[in-house]
């Protein structure tokens, strides 16, 4: 049994699950409940063996060495690394705070972006390391990165949660922040779907983005559809906005409260930023210095991780000032993440396009 | 509120100063400009950001625009004076505030903790309460240990008609914050001492050459107060890809005529003398002197003997023991063999060293052929020996980047404390915990207050186990 197998077993558990947390959410049922939490154990049990077989493949097949044959080489598999770490985010939540109202969101994330890895054709060719990415360093920055995203992945999910349930108003502004965010969200995603749809590129993740990323919708080379996307992209956000309280509903029948919200959302930051300052930030700044002699260069990719963790730091600050508990910093939080994604993806994406010579 | 009016300047100024406000003000500040100093490349040349804004704002606005940031400084932001002021508050901010708290946190850090009454201990925001069979002295040992396995060691007092216990935990970890803070004033000092007395320079050493001095970007010339010397450099690949796997550069450090210290150095592990360290950066092949280098061929004959031969273009060699004499012809730096067979040199660096000889026997010509560095199989002649192509030597030279900098310990040792400091804030908690038992009617009632500045819902539980090994112990001792 290889790792591919046991990537499968997990990719179906998560999906399973989802429907069975769908269910739960519906009926409300123990014992349902119970089987969602054993689906997803099992799909995370196996995502784990998945993770160290895939990582011994490489030991084998390379001959780097263990720690060098890390399967966090490329976005796929960082991707991977990710999700496993929101799952494990996820049951630790569901066990401290007794509640599966999460599940019913992460399970499909996690389920889907594994499916569609599969699908990709994630390759299992093994990518040499250049030798500037063969450090230890490296790995631990990747790793400890990664750990911090999902926390801060959590925080912003509850977060924009806590805005959803303590919202009332259509004028409000953190209710028209809340709506817009998410449409983009919704918007972004689903462009990304049409993109993946159209193109059914086997590609390099990187290649994908530089090349492919939104060129059916807001980047298409005709006028027309251009616009057309934009529009859509208006009508959603505004439907989000006009209907926003259904959600609200939803969310509420879970009986989570909204400290409890406002409480998960300040526990993830506290644990995504000591890690993401010690990973992100300074094992980053250590393997540019031995790589290059410059410990900090201001690159935009670092820079932008620099400002990401001065948003974090502005959260954990403005919760000391009188009036900003509450809904001011559940929007730190949203803003937080929208960094860490724009850290990881807009740099490469938006700015590399921006400094490109002959790219209009 | 009378006190709040009669503030003086200095207080106003002072509590200007220690405000979290302007804390979150400054990480705004530095947040937002500096996403625009992703979006401006910096320290570009002019026409690039021409070009950048002009993908922004359209060609007719883009002069105009460039001419505005350029003069704001955004062209090399992060040295320029406003952002130095920003660091400056930043650092102003941390200092004062820090200032302006810790007297109090130190006093509630050393503060040793007593008895208290029992109102004091009801209003703690974790307190419970319970009643257990028998006097004081019989139920005080089962509290006791209670409270042991709860984790707390603790001090014992005798009161009227019963006892108090009460301890702290961690009281230290308040101060994690404050290291937290003051450390990222450690950072920035050392990244001063960096721009002050330490410099960043290159060097491209050509195999078999010696320099004694490095350049900036700007072009200076930097003494290095040693010698510095590249005896060799290669490329390994990847199997038989072009995919680089390691650049290494053999070096020497040589002082007052004395070689001092050999490394070869490869990206990741760079090679540091008196403080200066020279990392492996980038390569290239010296096109005015490919035909000049020295060709390093080692023979194996027949029988296993080997000789080393150091020759150049043009030369012949002999193959010891037999009449086969062997002259080099011409030599590719890439070569490649396309489908129709003809032979072309694919690249303009060392990925694929080709030597080309022509072999003779007793003074006629033989055969001739492309010996290949990265391919052995093409060593072996049909008689037997080989001849090891081991190197193209001379041609090819070793970029490094050139660094002092002495402040980096002083980043480092500010990236351990505030590690240090971050878990401790985060993880870590004050805790402090009184017990009372008193008698009552034959009974000893037991009263718990606790108190955490951080993660109650932890010390919650903890005190709630506390209270169901009483129970237990209750219903057990029936
Ligand atoms: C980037 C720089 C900074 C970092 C990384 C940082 C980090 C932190 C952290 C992690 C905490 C603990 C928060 C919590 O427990 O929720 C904290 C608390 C605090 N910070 Fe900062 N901080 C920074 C800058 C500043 C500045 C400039 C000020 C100036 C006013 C400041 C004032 C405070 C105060 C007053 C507290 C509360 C301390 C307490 O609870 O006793 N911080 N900081």
């Amino acid at each position: 049994m290889d790792s591919s197998f046991f990537f499968g077993i997990s990719t179906i558990a998560y999906i399973l699950a989802m429907m069975i947390y769908i269910t739960y959410l519906a009926f409300k049922k123990t014992q349902i409940g119970i089987t969602a939490t054993t689906i997803t154990i099992v799909g995370f049990i196996s995502q784990t063996l998945a993770i160290i077989l895939r990582w011994k493949e490489f030991a084998d097949l390379s001959g780097m060495g263990f720690l060098r044959s890390a399967p966090l080489t490329n976005l796929y598999e960082s991707l991977i690394f990710f999700i496993w770490c929101l799952i494990l985010g996820y049951l630790i939540i569901e066990f401290k705070f007794k509640n599966r109202l999460f599940g019913a969101f992460v399970t499909p994330v996690a389920g889907l972006a594994l499916a569609f890895i599969d699908l990709s054709g994630m390759s299992k060719e093994i990518q040499p390391l250049v030798p500037a990415l063969q450090s230890n360093w490296l790995l631990a920055h990747v790793m400890m990165s990664f750990i911090a995203y999902a926390a801060f992945s959590l925080s912003f999910s509850t977060g924009l949660m806590y805005l959803i349930v303590t919202t009332e108003k259509r004028n409000e502004v953190s209710y028209i922040f809340w709506t817009v965010t998410f449409g983009i969200f919704v918007v972004v995603l689903a462009a990304m779907c049409v993109d993946f749809l159209t193109f059914k590129v086997m590609v390099k993740p990187e290649e994908f983005i530089k090349s492919y990323m939104f060129k059916t919708s807001f980047l298409n080379p005709s006028a027309f559809v251009k616009m057309l996307s934009w529009i859509l992209m208006a009508v959603i956000i505004f439907i989000i906005w006009r209907y926003g309280s259904i959600l609200k509903t939803v969310i509420k029948k879970f009986n989570i409260g909204p400290e409890t919200l406002d409480e998960i959302t300040y526990k993830s930051i506290a644990i995504g930023f000591p890690i993401f300052t010690l990973g992100g930030l300074i094992f980053g700044a250590i393997w540019a210095d031995q790589a290059w002699g410059v410990y900090w260069s201001w690159d935009p990719k670092e820079t932008w991780s620099l400002i990401t963790w001065f948003i974090y730091a502005f959260y954990l600050h403005s919760r000391m000032i009188k009036g900003w508990r509450g809904k001011k910093v559940a929007i730190v939080a949203v803003i937080g993440f929208m960094a860490v994604i724009f850290t990881y993806l807009g740099v490469n994406l938006l700015l590399s396009g921006l400094h490109a010579y002959g790219s209009a | 509120m009378e006190q709040r009016k009669n503030k003086t300047f200095v207080d106003k100024t002072w509590d200007f100063f220690a405000s979290v406000r302007l804390a979150i003000i400054i990480f705004a500040l530095i947040s937002l400009t500096s996403i625009i100093g992703t979006i401006l490349e910096q320290q570009a040349e002019p026409a690039k950001n021409i070009q950048v804004l002009t993908k922004i704002f359209g060609e007719s606005l883009a002069p105009s625009m460039y001419s505005i940031f350029e003069k704001l400084g955004f062209m090399d932001m992060y040295h320029s004076w406003w952002f130095m002021a920003l660091l400056i508050l930043f650092s102003i901010n941390i200092i004062i505030c820090s200032l302006d708290r810790l007297p109090r946190i130190w006093k509630i850090v050393k503060e040793p903790i007593g008895p208290l009454t029992e109102e004091k201990i009801k209003k703690f925001t974790i307190n419970r309460e319970i009643a257990l069979k028998g006097k004081p002295d019989k139920v005080k040992n089962a509290v006791t240990s209670a409270i042991k396995s709860a984790g707390f060691n603790y001090t014992e007092s005798k009161q009227d008609n019963g006892y108090q216990f009460f301890t702290q935990k961690g009281n230290y970890s308040r101060l994690g914050v404050y290291i937290a803070h003051f450390s990222i004033l450690v950072i920035l000092i050392g990244a001063i001492i960096g721009v002050f007395f330490g410099f960043k320079g290159h060097l491209n050493l050509p195999e078999g050459s010696v320099s004694d001095v490095a350049y900036t970007n700007s072009g200076k010339t930097i003494p290095l107060g040693f010698d510095i010397r590249c005896d060799n450099f290669d490329v390994e690949f990847y199997g038989r890809s072009d995919m680089p796997k390691e650049y290494r550069s053999w070096l020497t450090v040589i002082k007052n005529g004395r070689e001092v210290l050999k490394k070869s150095i490869v990206v990741n592990n760079p090679l540091t003398y008196e403080g200066i360290t020279f990392y492996q950066a980038n390569y290239g092949l010296m096109s005015e002197m490919i035909k000049n280098g020295i060709f390093k061929f080692r023979i194996v004959s027949g029988d296993g003997k080997t000789s080393d031969l150091n020759l150049r273009l043009g030369d012949i060699f002999k193959i010891p023991e037999t009449n086969i004499s062997g002259k080099i012809i011409d030599f590719s730096p890439a070569l490649k063999i396309n489908d129709n067979g003809q032979v072309f040199t694919y690249a303009n660096q060392m990925n694929n060293p080709a030597v080309y000889i022509d072999f003779s026997e007793s003074g006629k010509h033989k055969y001739s052929g492309w010996l290949l560095k990265r391919y052995p199989e093409t060593w072996q002649l049909p008689e037997g020996p080989r001849v090891e192509f081991i190197d193209y030597w001379g041609v090819e030279f070793t970029g490094l980047q050139v660094r002092k900098d002495p402040g980096v310990w002083v980043v480092y040792l500010g990236c351990i404390a505030i590690s240090i400091g971050l878990f401790v804030a985060f993880f870590m908690s004050h805790r402090r915990l009184w017990v009372r038992i008193v008698e009552e009617k034959n009974n000893t009632r037991v009263v718990i207050g606790a108190t955490s500045n951080k993660n109650r819902a932890a010390l919650e539980r903890k005190i709630d186990k506390i209270i169901s090994l009483l129970s237990k112990k209750q219903e057990g001792g029936k």
